[in-house]
């Protein structure tokens, strides 16, 4: 995977090996971050997670000499951090803040460009980058001409993202790239990233302090304690299923259960049959449909098999099947949903159940909390584990 | 009115400057004075505006270096504001004969002390300027490799220029009124037509400079907010 240089936006991957790193701050006791040890492999995302005040965000930074390490060393692909300038450095590294950090007086398309503009890229090699960027993003190339201020918050973090992709870096420092941005935003853009990484597999370094992230985007997990201290180093699987002490146990939480939710997407689990009617057809067949399925009430559907809504009672009287049946589809679930964002959506709405659509947006099945619940329930639930890139 | 029985066009003229010699030696406004006498305020309006350019730049460069100096060195800050603090509280005309015996009479001399009162608004406003970049901005620019230099000229400086020329405006219109006494360092400007021997209670000749004073500095200070909106393109787009 990391050798696959066929698209620009697939070159190599760095390996980050943080070797017997030291940070103490003058006139504090206690050392920031006390003799991490740790090796991420190319390609893969490492979340480095805690509770406030345990260094998480000091490790990132060490990496690309934002902080200055006061012992050991850290190693990408083997070179030391120390054997180039710092600013050079930094320019083959992404790096993702909270706060995005966009510059408010340059446009979003020198936004992007400013890697490539230290680097001496020619204007043409910048500009079409800008716009392969930018349609990676899924952002759309007009935006190119806007400035910061004028983009809504998750346009920004996106915006923060192709910067740091600017110059194809093998290795990106995100620091609560999500943080800023309200829930429902958050588990949009999270997908959206995952999404991205699956195709561009970078080595990434990600900070969080919110563990059920961690566990959604990691494909391994640092969890570290106060001073820096790593507590346990594992996948999101073995962290959940023997967390290596009771500070990890506790802070990954009682609900581990339910976690596990987040390493699992809709299509890993078996859907209820749906009852299926189009627009137009007698009510008898629906009738009949209903029979045949898992649940009592059905789903009407337009040409192409997307959902329009379900059918009530009123609606079985008529003749034939309406084309605005009296309830609405909602939430309508994907298959490459992660189980537990659908699980959240399914308790937000009126009703317990929901459509599963596939990629054509087509219906497949109907998922139910009484599904994940009795799934959470079976032997099941340890297994189909997917690698957080493959997840979104 | 004796002369009524003249032709008409020679006693309206001969009656206009009989009003106006009388609204002269009355010593009132008289409109029609400086109209026929404008001539003689281009040479001083163009000193004027010499005077307050050149000691604005001066300024602005003198203050621009120990703003840079500042921004390494934070604890220069305090005794740089201190110090240009002081000069600006000297009362001028005291500075101008200070320096007579040293420069001489002559814009030399006016042009020192003009100066040396735009340092303290200016060299505050820069500081002020860089002090406000969004500490986030900041970050960023160092985590994807600006050196330190060109996070300071570009992102820092142009993030600062809103800050930066609301001082040069304070600045400029404050020097337009103070350069009417580069006159008594021998400069002249427009103070010469304030304040010229005899005339020094004339109001016609005094509102007719100050009025001019008052005009170069809105037109200077409409020129530089031009300078601004022409610079800072992202502050007038709309927000989302």
């Amino acid at each position: 995977m990391a050798g696959d240089a066929s698209s620009t936006s697939r070159t190599s991957a760095s390996s980050v090996e943080y070797r017997n790193v030291v940070k103490r701050y003058p006139g504090q006791a206690e050392p920031a971050i006390s003799d991490l040890s740790l090796t991420v492999p190319a390609g893969e995302i490492c979340v480095l997670v805690g509770p406030s005040g345990c260094g998480k965000t000091t490790a990132l930074r060490l990496a690309n000499r934002m902080i200055e390490l006061t012992q050991g060393d850290i190693l990408i692909d083997g070179t030391s951090i120390k054997s180039r300038a710092a600013a050079e450095l930094r320019r083959g590294i992404g790096y993702v803040i909270q706060q995005i950090g966009l510059f408010p007086h340059l446009t979003i398309g020198e936004n992007v460009g400013v890697v490539p503009k230290l680097l001496g890229w020619d204007r043409k090699r910048i500009d079409a980058r800008v716009d392969e960027l930018l349609e990676l993003t899924s952002l759309g190339s007009e935006l190119r001409d806007r400035y910061p201020a004028q983009l809504s918050g998750g346009q920004r973090q996106r915006v923060g993202v192709a910067r740091a992709l600017a110059a194809d870096p093998p290795l990106m420092l995100m620091d609560e790239p999500f943080g800023a941005v309200d829930p429902i935003n958050r588990e949009r853009l999270q997908n959206q990233f995952l999404r991205l990484q699956s195709e561009i597999r970078k080595t990434i370094l990600f900070v969080t302090h919110d563990i059920d992230e961690a566990i959604k985007m990691g494909d391994r997990v640092a969890v570290l304690r106060k001073g820096g201290v790593l507590a346990q180093y594992a996948t999101p699987e073995e962290l959940l299923m023997s967390p290596a002490d009771e500070f990890v146990e506790d802070f990954v939480g009682a609900d581990r259960a339910l976690k596990r939710l987040s390493l699992l997407r809709v299509r890993d689990i078996d859907l209820w049959k749906a009852p299926l009617v189009r627009v137009g057809e007698p009510t008898a067949r629906a009738r009949a449909a209903i029979a045949e399925a898992d649940l009592p009430y059905p789903i009407v559907v337009d040409a192409g098999g997307r959902p329009l809504g379900w059918m009530s009672e009123r609606d079985l009287a008529r003749e034939t099947v309406p084309d605005r049946p009296d309830t609405a589809p909602d939430p309508i679930l994907e298959l490459e949903d992660v189980l537990r964002d659908a699980l959240s959506d399914l308790l937000r709405s009126d009703t317990q159940y929901g459509p599963v659509v596939d990629g054509n947006g087509a219906v497949v099945g109907v998922l139910s909390v009484e599904i994940i619940s009795e799934f959470l329930n079976s032997p099941e639930a340890t297994m189909h584990l997917t690698p957080a890139a493959e997840r979104a | 009115m004796h002369l009524a029985d003249a032709a008409p066009v020679l006693g309206q003229v001969e009656i206009r400057d009989r009003s106006e010699a009388s609204c002269i030696s009355e010593n009132k406004l008289c409109p029609g004075w400086i109209v026929d006498n404008f001539d003689r305020y281009t040479d001083p309006l163009a000193q004027h505006l010499y005077l307050t350019v050149t000691s604005v730049v001066i300024g602005f460069v003198i203050a621009f270096a120990l703003a840079l100096i500042a921004r390494r060195r934070r604890w220069l800050v305090g005794p740089i504001v201190g110090f240009t603090g002081v000069l600006y509280t000297l009362p001028s005309l005291a500075v101008f004969f200070l320096l007579l015996p040293i420069t001489g009479r002559g814009s030399t001399t006016a042009i020192i002390a003009l100066t040396a009162y735009t340092l303290q608004i200016i060299f505050r406003n820069i500081v002020l300027g860089l002090q406000n970049v969004p500490e986030e901005a900041r970050d960023a620019g160092r985590g994807v490799g600006l050196t330190d230099r060109q996070l300071l000229w570009r992102v820092e400086l142009p993030l600062a220029i809103p800050d930066i020329v609301a001082g040069l405006r304070i600045a400029t219109t404050s020097t337009v009124g103070l350069a009417t006494l580069a006159v008594f360092a021998g400069a002249g400007g427009l103070g010469e037509q304030i304040i010229s021997g005899s005339n020094i209670t004339f109001k016609t000749g005094v509102v007719a400079a100050g009025g001019l004073a008052v005009l170069l500095a809105f037109a200077l200070d409409v020129i530089l907010l031009g300078v601004q909106r022409v610079l800072t393109p992202w502050r007038r787009v709309q927000p989302a």
